[in-house]
């Protein structure tokens, strides 16, 4: 009940402001306009998820595992003296997650039948768009914190539309710096099975990303985006609470490169099919130097009930290879350099189908109240051909 | 695999670039029509990403978190 008196306080003290600000915008004109509130975002989601090939348990176990994330979004933006756009996206997040195997990593502490934790990641973005040359350039800060992870990143963007804005270019670059606090599984705590890293360590893992994009307009109906992502990441890599079980029965703590070189292109493809149908379509092709090739291929047909509501029915197709240091447990040999048994890394391939409902109503509000501008509701159901399986069920609304 | 990227390939190529001014962008302009992952596949996305080897090009999550349970 508290959390509700103080979000529904939270949120009345915005739509104050915004109207305060546009009472000013009014009053004193064009060039004083202050900040507004263009749209409050509230995003929330459960997740489960159950399978026999737990990490922390070298490959074989259960991955019983919880999560409950939340994500609030303000977006605010004001016009400059010159027609010029600034915007400010400002982003919290919070994951609440239980993982029955890690309770493997260390069963003597673990009174319950499951761990908990929690994340926090609060971000936020600035963009100045520049109406009368048609370029935007973009800059933004983020954090995310847990128990044993700590990350900052940053990011820098620009984006260049055309004369006609059929067609729009963008390029992004980001950084995550992150620090990992070292749990190893309590049997090798005093007796480290490699140099990576000591009990209770904290080792870096960096992270570069390039990401590019292309989007056309084809012609009425149809459109496209090519997008390119690059990315490299140094530091440690292994997840060291992790085990892996040799041929001789024998066990260690994960160990990987410490460096990662990632390629994936896809391209996005949605198509206006009549009045009633629209095809969301998309592929993707990813390659890395652990030798990981995957094939991603979605399709979401929505079909407008309404002229306000629709109902979409997304369908997803995922098939990797398996990395080049993966193997089953009591596979992998003494003299392997690198090692893990996360299925994660091994050759999978998997399914994923959903139903999805939007409706939006911009005049008289959802249910009646007129800040609600939309809400959106999305089922996903997933299963991998190693025997896990997912369900993910997502809430969204727009407040404006 | 390769039949669909062909059938793909071709469907595109039977598609003309054509200069669409403003007043005719009401299809193009539609919620569902966004080049961008909706709203509500964020956290699909997230976990996408923990559960697959693989990353980016999607619109997600590409960094920030280890995603290691």
């Amino acid at each position: 009940m508290k959390k509700r008196i103080i979000t529904a306080a939270f949120l009345a003290f915005l739509f104050s402001q915004q109207s305060k600000a546009q009472t000013d915008t009014i009053n004193s004109g064009y060039k004083k306009q202050k900040l507004k509130i263009e749209e409050i975002n509230f995003v929330s989601s459960y997740y489960t998820q159950n399978g026999d090939n737990s990490a922390v348990t070298g490959g074989v176990g259960t991955e019983k595992l919880t999560d409950i994330a939340t994500n609030f979004e303000v977006l605010l933006s004001k016009k400059d003296s010159k027609n010029n756009i600034h915007s400010f996206d400002v982003n919290v997040g919070i994951d609440s997650y239980t993982s029955a195997s890690s309770d493997k990593i260390d069963p003597s502490t673990v009174s319950s039948a499951s761990y908990q934790d929690i994340r926090v990641y609060p971000s936020v973005n600035y963009n100045f768009e520049n109406v009368e040359k048609r370029y935007a350039l973009n800059a933004g800060l983020s954090f995310s914190a847990e128990f044993d992870y700590t990350s900052i990143g940053a990011n820098v963007g620009y984006t260049k539309t055309s004369k006609d804005k059929n067609r729009e270019f963008s390029v992004k670059g980001m950084a995550f710096f992150d620090t990992w606090k070292v749990i190893l599984p309590i049997e090798i705590r005093n007796n480290p099975t490699d140099n990576d890293a000591n009990h209770l360590d904290t080792k870096p893992r960096t992270s570069y990303n390039l990401g590019l994009t292309l989007s056309q307009v084809i012609n009425k109906n149809f459109q496209m985006a090519f997008l390119a992502d690059f990315g490299y990441q140094e530091g440690l890599l292994a997840t060291k609470f992790n085990r892996v079980y040799f041929d001789d029965l024998s066990v260690r703590s994960e160990k990987l490169p410490s460096t990662r070189f990632k390629i994936p292109l896809g391209v996005r493809a949605n198509y206006y099919l009549n009045d009633r149908i629209i095809l969301r379509t998309f592929y993707r092709y990813y390659y890395d130097n652990w030798n990981i090739n995957s094939h991603t291929v979605s399709i979401e047909p929505s079909i407008k009930l309404t002229p306000f509501s629709s109902l979409s029915l997304p369908y997803r197709y995922y098939m990797q290879s398996a990395a080049k240091y993966f193997d089953a447990i009591n596979q992998h040999q003494l003299t392997d350099e690198y090692y893990t048994s996360d299925y994660d890394l091994s050759k999978f391939s998997s399914n994923m189908i959903g139903l999805g409902y939007h409706l939006t109503d911009s005049d008289k509000g959802i249910f009646h109240i007129k800040r609600i501008h939309s809400l959106e509701m999305r089922y996903g159901y997933y299963t991998r051909n190693n025997g896990l399986s997912s369900h993910i069920i997502t809430l969204a609304l727009q407040f404006k | 695999m390769k039949k669909i990227l062909f059938i793909f390939a071709l469907f595109v190529s039977l598609q003309s670039c054509e200069s669409v001014k403003e007043y005719q962008k009401s299809k193009i302009n539609d919620t569902e029509m966004a080049l961008t992952a909706k709203k509500t596949e964020k956290f699909e996305n997230t976990f996408q990403l923990y559960r697959e080897a693989s990353s980016g090009a999607n619109g997600g999550k590409t960094g920030g978190g280890c995603g290691c349970n």
